[in-house]
């Protein structure tokens, strides 16, 4: 199907994209890498009477270390995330979810921030900036605020982006000596949105005890969560064959899995499960 | 706001080779652009949604989905369809591969499966069944059961790779 009519602005500074985003208020939208924006427009679920393209914002885009701090402008495109040494580096459960993010094609366009700002449940980018607490860099007309990962993704395609703001970048603190990573989903074909998913690290000590552990989940909920009983029934333990089931335990008194076309809260839940049991295997491996 | 927004915009972009200028709605799509405006019918639409892959062509050297791009965002582009590619010659080796193959029926995703194929094995020249398998993981074929598609592109990748 096609869009209905809309005008169209190519920003050529953040600047003038706030100031439309401004004036024109609930009738403009942002326009990143439109991969998900496109499609609703297509199937006429959002009909904006203006798009304000922000993908020639060249200071929005890039990937750099700082410090402990690695940061993604909201721009970058995912296929240029992909392939990214600083991030593969840095971020390797970035990496390790990337090719997970729909299928070639669309990562060429798709950006990073376009994203998390959309907050899909079961996008694999959300759940990874949970797991890794990174912090949202936003700006708004009157200043630019960051929002932790854990605040920011509020609910069902809803972030604490608020009307007017745009996301700029993304901090994510570099991976530390000792600190492992997994990242398993389930979905019917490669590249589509997962059923469920799962974005884990943690420290593993020289005798193999696990600490510092986060396990965030995808789609498990209507947004990405992190299961705090799960990873404390395994913190401490070297993630033993006993700890996963104590922890698979503690997942399924914790959870509030939702339903939809792809599976019953029933058959989520054992999914995630099952995920978790291979997550650890992973972070011991 | 009754502000007036500009509805229509020019755009000046490079198609298989030629410099075009066109004034284009901004809500259209590159592939309608493509196909109904410059007559380019060769790449095809499905879903319109971004789910199959038949409308994919490549802007700046990259394969990108027709149905999701606006033709208005190729404004300054490069963009190459698969009559450029195929006029060119860049594709004969996996054209001719898909014949001997059997790697087409109806032929309907055959345009976004030689413009993703050619992407693969540029971008990749020693990929594997799977890997290839992953890569082409957004191009939907109702026909051929893929095999054979994966075979044809293996096998180009392979002499490609060799003869480099
Ligand atoms: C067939 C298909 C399969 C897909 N599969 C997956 C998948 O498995 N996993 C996955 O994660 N994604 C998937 N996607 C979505 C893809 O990853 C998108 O690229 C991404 O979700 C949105 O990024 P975008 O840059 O294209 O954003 P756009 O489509 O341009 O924008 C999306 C929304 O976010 C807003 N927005 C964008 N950028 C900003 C910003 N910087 N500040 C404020 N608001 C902003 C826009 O206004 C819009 O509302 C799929 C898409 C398709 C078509
Ligand atoms: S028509 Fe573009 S992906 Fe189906
Ligand atoms: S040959 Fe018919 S859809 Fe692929």
């Amino acid at each position: 199907m096609k869009p209905t009519p809309f005008g169209y602005v190519k920003a050529a500074s953040l600047p003038q994209a706030l100031d439309l985003l401004a004036r024109h208020g609930e009738e403009a939208q942002i326009l990143a890498g439109g991969q998900s924006l496109i499609p609703t427009l297509n199937m006429r679920l959002s009909a904006p009477r203006l798009l304000i393209d922000i993908s020639g914002l060249a200071d929005l885009s890039g990937i750099a270390v700082a410090g402990d701090i690695l940061r993604i402008g909201a721009l970058t495109r995912h296929a240029e995330v992909e392939k990214s040494e600083l991030v593969a580096r840095h971020a390797p459960l970035i990496a390790a979810a990337m090719p997970h993010v729909a299928h070639p094609a669309i990562r060429n366009r798709g950006t990073f921030g376009g994203s998390l700002a959309l907050a899909d449940p079961a996008a694999e980018l959300p759940a990874c900036c949970l797991a890794l607490a990174a912090t949202m860099i936003v700006q708004a007309p009157s200043g630019s605020r960051r929002i932790a990962a854990r605040d920011f993704f509020k609910g069902l395609f809803e972030t604490a982006l608020e009307a007017g703001e745009v996301l700029t970048a993304i901090e994510i603190p570099i991976a530390v000596p000792g600190q492992v990573f997994a990242f398993e989903e389930l979905a019917r074909r490669h590249g589509d949105y997962a059923i469920v998913g799962i974005a884990a690290t943690a420290r593993k000590a020289a005798d193999g005890t696990l600490s510092d552990i986060r396990l965030a989940y995808l789609n498990l909920e209507s947004r990405p969560v992190l299961a705090g009983k799960a990873a404390a029934a395994l913190a401490g333990t070297t993630g033993d064959a006993a700890a996963v089931t104590a922890a698979q335990d503690a997942l399924a008194g914790e959870a509030s899995p939702h339903a939809d076309l792809n599976a019953t809260p029933e058959t989520r839940l054992h999914l995630a499960r099952v995920l978790l049991g291979r997550a650890v295997a992973r972070l011991i491996a | 706001m009754t502000e007036s927004l500009p509805l229509n915009l020019p755009i000046d972009l490079t198609v298989n080779g030629e410099r075009i200028s066109a004034t284009v709605p901004a809500r259209q799509h590159l592939i309608d652009f493509l196909r109904e405006t410059l007559s380019l019918t060769g790449s095809h639409i499905g879903c319109e949604h971004g789910v199959c892959g038949a409308c994919s062509i490549r802007v700046n050297g990259a394969v990108v989905r027709g149905c999701l791009t606006l033709a208005v965002q190729c404004d300054g582009a490069s963009v190459d369809t698969i009559e450029g590619l195929s006029d060119s010659g860049a594709i004969a080796d996996l054209q001719s591969a898909f014949h001997e193959r059997n790697a087409l029926q109806c032929g309907f995703c055959t345009p976004g499966m030689l413009a993703t194929g050619y992407d693969i094995v540029r971008r990749l020249p020693d990929a594997d069944e799977a890997r290839i398998r992953r890569e082409l993981s957004g191009n939907i074929c109702r026909c051929t059961g893929y095999h054979a598609i994966v075979d044809a592109i293996e096998t180009v990748a392979a002499k490609r790779g060799a003869g480099a």
